[in-house]
């Protein structure tokens, strides 16, 4: 009986999650239109937008752009985060939670303040406009995300693994690099694919700092939903979709790896 | 040692620029509060914190009712299904809100999907207005905010006992009463953390309203941007920035108390 009552609740749910995933697919179906403006293919399936999109010096620029900046954001993310991590749970005493409260601040502070920020401070720095300023940006952003990956993973170490390797003579660097890191390595990655996520998709901060010479795809996509109507810009949504739902496939399949062999 | 290097990068790079903003709002175009006292007299500036205000409630307690009914049904659903629903909300957390926005674009628009097949159906004769007003930028809020009144919730609903409410119902409640009176008080922190987020979530919102709402509905961020990037006003900016950051971190202090940031995001990362 428990389980009837249980079918409205049911169906309504699916239909949120609906409701959640099919309209952000809707670029799908609009790339591989045979029209020229955005709209459903009309009998059959066009690549032209595609195409067009392969074909664009500026898609094409934007596009190794945004890879670039992502790849150099989420490495250097990865690598301060982890550090701050490592540091913050062999600390672990008031000052170390202060800390660790100030560099999650990006994660909090709403991006547009954020954007405001750093365009002040990027002004006098010089660093408007070009590929340091918003790498750096970006990372600053995405330290959070790796802090709290691999925050997670250091909460199932067990220390005293450090402590044996320590007694055992090995100097901290060598602990650091045998020891903790093989452990905590699928929070390094997920915050490393995070952090990659969020800087391919982010535009607010991207929007204030950068402007001719480093022009992201979130960037180029803005503009060219403002100005509306032409399919390549779905196919250009799609890339970003694609590429953000890889990143996440890739993510799945090697914890879910990751979590088999340690079990073994 | 590790951490030192970090920290005095993200203070000097990011906090000193957002404590200069704060700064900035009662120094410039002069020193004093006459940003501030803006807020009192320019009814432009008024009506945009109430639309921003308004926004944000009525996204606030969309997404967190559906959420919470998300939520709940994930918790009693069989795994396979759970674990389906989990990956639903996991991508769409995931897909950028620009895309998210450019596609309701696409479906609302005046010309978009909806309108055309209504059209051509024959439900209608002239196109619905659903973007460039408020009914727009809310549905495109409240299905980018459904995923953040989930994850609060389920980490929630997952520290309750199910005895408890075998318990109820063994003492001769009914599942409505048993509901109502054993599992929404249960929920309640749940409830207040979900809410928090997506309203402290939502008050920063800016690539949304400026899509979807065309320029006819301005919440604060919008506001903002334009301040600094079109008229080049600073003051008024960094006063409206002020403010946004500290009902913010307030909020944020208060959802901290219900709710470690910790556990929510944690629930997403496993």
């Amino acid at each position: 009986m428990k389980k009837r009552r249980f079918h409205l609740p049911l169906a309504l749910t699916w239909i949120v999650l609906l409701f959640l995933i099919v309209p952000s697919l809707v670029a799908f179906p609009v790339s591989v239109t045979n029209q020229n403006y955005l709209s459903f293919p009309d009998g059959e399936i066009s690549w032209k937008h595609f195409e067009n999109l392969f074909s664009s010096p500026e898609w094409i620029s934007s596009f190794v752009q945004s890879a670039i900046v992502a790849f150099c954001s989420s490495i250097v993310a990865t690598i301060a985060g982890s550090l701050c991590a490592v540091g913050l749970w062999r600390l672990s005493s008031q000052l170390g939670e202060i800390v660790r409260a100030i560099l999650l601040l990006p994660l909090i502070i709403p991006s547009i303040i954020s954007a405001m920020a750093f365009y002040r401070l990027w002004i006098p720095l010089g660093l408007i406009d070009s590929y340091a300023g918003l790498i750096l940006a970006h990372s600053i952003l995405a330290l959070p995300m790796v802090l709290i990956t691999v925050s997670a993973s250091l909460a199932n170490f067990d220390f005293r693994l450090e402590q044996a390797s320590r007694s055992l003579g090995a100097p901290m660097f060598t602990t650091i690099r045998r020891v903790i890191i093989p452990s905590i390595q699928p929070g390094i990655f997920a915050g490393a694919v995070f952090s990659f996520i969020l800087s391919w998709d982010e535009i607010v901060v991207a929007l204030f700092i950068s402007k001719f010479s480093v022009f992201t795809l979130p960037r180029r996509l803005w503009n060219g939903m403002r100005e509306n109507t032409d399919p390549t810009v779905a196919a250009a949504a799609v890339i970003l979709i694609t590429t953000t739902l890889a990143a996440m496939l890739a993510y799945n399949l090697l914890a879910k790896r990751a979590s088999r062999s340690t079990a073994q | 040692m590790l951490v030192l290097p970090v920290t005095a990068a993200v203070a000097l790079l990011y906090i000193a620029p957002i404590i200069n903003i704060l700064f900035l709002s009662v120094t410039d175009p002069q020193p004093g509060l006459g940003n501030y006292q803006k807020l009192v007299e320019s009814d432009t500036l008024i009506r945009l914190i109430w639309t921003t205000i308004r926004v944000c409630l009525i996204t606030t307690f969309f997404a967190v009712s559906l959420g919470y009914l998300v939520a709940y049904t994930m918790m009693h659903a069989l795994e396979g299904q759970r674990r389906w629903m989990l990956s639903i909300l996991m991508i769409s957390f995931w897909i950028s809100v620009l895309v998210r926005t450019f596609s309701w674009l696409m479906l609302l628009g005046r010309t978009g999907l909806v309108n055309e097949t209504l059209i051509s159906v024959g439900v209608i004769s002239d196109p619905i207005a659903f973007v460039r007003n408020e009914v727009g930028v809310l549905i495109g809020m409240v299905d980018y905010m459904i995923p953040y009144a989930v994850l609060p919730l389920l980490a929630n609903m997952r520290g309750i006992d199910p005895r408890i409410m075998s318990a109820s119902r063994s003492l001769g409640a009914s599942n409505l009463q048993t509901f109502v009176r054993v599992y929404l008080p249960l929920t309640k922190p749940g409830v207040i953390a979900a809410s928090l987020l997506v309203f402290i979530s939502s008050l920063g919102f800016y690539i949304t309203p400026a899509i979807l709402g065309g320029g006819k509905v301005l919440m604060i961020a919008e506001y903002i941007s334009v301040q600094l990037l079109v008229t080049v006003r600073w003051g008024t900016a960094a006063m409206l920035a002020s403010i946004m950051l500290i009902s913010v971190l307030l909020l944020m202090y208060i959802l901290n108390r219900f709710m470690k940031l910790g556990t929510i995001f944690g629930g997403d990362v496993r």
